[in-house]
């Protein structure tokens, strides 16, 4: 089944385009890889998925409906999620908050409840509560429950990003660049995590550089070039077009 | 009821006392004039405090909303004889709609954009109140009957001090609430990144006019009261100088920190009569107290000496 349509999608910053003229499919329940140089329009493209920016022209249907013209609160309640290439942590929060603010959408945000304090606001709190605790321990944070965003490691970040970003019960996560910056172990680690999320029926698209972890998770990867797609297909296929091995991976990407 | 007791409850019993204990050691009425300005201040920047330190977004026009409160309760009890707590709810209400309507444009600038757009609003409001002599007298002022409210008369320092002593602490109480709630998280998500917040869900747009008419309309009660009060108002109120003082009480007593809102509501308004000794040189010495404060305690009064007792205390326990 598809979840997410592109159809001639383009987006132009001035006289140049970001993307011209992108159509594509994903279907539920796998691991896709978006690749391509630095430029090719990737992180352009999830910001267009995810509604950070409006196309120049262009339609975009998740889960059957055209979501090309709804604000990002909008699409997150449709069932999108994200990660960001450069953190976008709330460093003015808890950890645990920072995953909390990703229940939003199922906690009471009502103002007069809240200001309330009514009985009820706080015993859902209590529950999702309990529920942002059992997602840190997820993705590994079990360690930083208590701890101030402001004072986690990088790597920490990354992944209470992903568990901000799992808490809203997404049917598609988008990751911009999961592994930049994590060492091999942490890659293997992102790799498994990757896996389970996937397991549990959500559909994941990846945008990334580390090309160990695309071809390990990805089920169909997308290959970008200035903006428009050049090829898609499995990991094997694209591994032994020409075209992308010469133009992107390097004569010796072949042999890795 | 474990819910009951939070961290924020001890603040709010600290607080609490205080306004119970003061009156025993305050000796007449010129401190009693005091604390009550300090309240009735305290009780904007709570409510400043969530817009600037909470949700992260500035007003330099808030003395514009605490003056049109002031002016709709002078103009309502006194040239057409409303009952005070009318005037007082139509005053807020009317504001809650002026905030609602400008917060739309206004909130979709950012950063030293916003600063200025705020700056505007709370200067027209300023002219308008000074040119409006027929309605507002002017820059010469309007007179304000006195509180009258179930048939009793607020009069003399103690029943106004408990008046707005109270004021406060339902205020602070009803912030305390917002903040820790799914509210006060969206407000604070949206300081720390408005992208990842709306991803998440949070409207950003509605959450920022929300604090916005939210804390114009505490402006708004607490100038009322101040009305009342004072018996008497000019169009001072809602001036440029007014603004920046109120700002600077939230940042001096902590960006983020309801108490710190207060504290630093009370020293700003404190300070000035406790210099009256320096004479001329009173606004130099006000001038390096703020800027003592902003070098050594960039964090505001109330966050950095909180942080630097949970030090004490873990050290004290290692």
């Amino acid at each position: 089944m598809t979840l997410l349509r592109v159809e001639h999608l383009s987006k132009s910053f001035g006289p140049s385009s970001a993307i011209e003229d992108l159509s594509f499919a994903i279907s539920s329940g796998t691991i896709h890889s978006i690749i391509g140089p630095n430029g090719a329009g990737k992180t352009t493209l999830f910001n267009l998925i995810s509604g950070l920016y409006r196309p120049t022209s262009g339609t975009i249907w998740f889960d059957d409906a055209d979501i090309t013209a709804l604000p990002p609160h909008r699409r997150a309640r449709c069932g999108l999620s994200r990660t960001f290439q450069n953190l976008q942590i709330f460093l003015n929060l808890s950890a645990l908050d920072n995953v909390m603010v990703g229940y939003h959408l199922a906690c009471d945000g009502r103002f007069l409840p809240s200001l309330l304090r009514l009985p009820s606001v706080v015993r859902r709190d209590r529950d999702y509560r309990e529920r942002a605790v059992a997602l840190m321990r997820f993705v590994g944070l079990e360690a930083f429950v208590d701890a101030g965003a402001d004072a986690m490691p990088y790597g920490a970040l990354k992944r209470l990003e992903l568990a901000r970003a799992l808490a809203v019960q997404p049917k598609m996560l988008l990751l911009d660049e999961p592994a930049a910056g994590l060492n091999p172990k942490e890659t293997a680690e992102l790799d498994f995590l990757i896996q389970q999320i996937a397991a549990q029926g959500i559909t994941v698209v990846l945008v990334e550089h580390d090309m160990r972890l695309v071809w390990s998770v990805s089920n169909h990867i997308l290959v970008l070039d200035h903006g428009r797609k050049l090829t898609e297909g499995t990991g094997w296929e694209i591994r032994h077009n020409e075209d992308v091995v010469a133009a992107y991976l390097g004569e010796g990407g072949r042999h890795r | 009821m474990a819910s009951l007791w939070q961290p924020r409850t001890g603040g709010l019993l600290a607080l609490a006392g205080v306004v119970a204990g003061l009156p025993l050691i305050l000796p007449n009425a010129f401190y009693y004039d005091v604390a009550i300005l300090v309240g009735i201040n305290a009780t904007v920047c709570v409510g400043l405090n969530l817009l600037i330190g909470y949700a992260g977004q500035i007003s330099l026009g808030h003395a514009g909303f605490f003056a049109l409160g002031a002016y709709a309760s002078a103009v309502l009890t006194g040239d057409h004889g409303w009952p005070p707590l009318a005037a007082l709810a139509a005053g807020a209400v009317g504001v809650g709609v002026l905030s609602f309507v400008l917060a739309q444009p206004i909130l979709k600038l950012k950063g030293h954009y916003l600063a200025m757009g705020t700056l505007g609003l709370g200067i027209i409001i300023s002219i308008v109140l000074n040119q409006e002599a027929g309605l507002t007298g002017g820059p010469d002022g309007m007179p304000v009957p006195s509180l009258r409210a179930l048939g009793h008369t607020v009069a003399g320092e103690h029943a106004w001090y408990a008046l707005v002593g109270l004021v406060l602490i339902v205020s602070v109480w009803l912030t305390l609430n917002l903040i820790d709630s799914p509210v006060g998280r969206a407000l604070q998500a949206v300081h720390g990144s408005e992208s990842a917040a709306a991803l998440a869900g949070v409207d950003v747009i509605r959450y920022k006019v929300l604090v916005f008419v939210v804390s114009a309309v505490l402006a708004s009660l607490a100038g009322s009261l101040f009305a009342h009060y004072a018996g008497f108002i000019t169009p001072a109120e809602a001036s440029f100088a007014r603004s920046i003082e109120l700002v600077t009480m939230v940042v001096l007593g902590g960006m983020a920190s309801t108490f710190g809102a207060v504290v630093g509501a009370a020293v700003l308004t404190i300070l000035p009569q406790a210099l009256t000794a320096f004479q001329d040189f009173k606004m130099l010495v006000f001038g390096a107290v703020l800027m003592g404060t902003m070098i050594f305690l960039r964090k505001g009064l109330v966050p950095t000496l909180a942080g630097l007792i949970r030090n004490w205390m873990r050290s004290g326990r290692a």
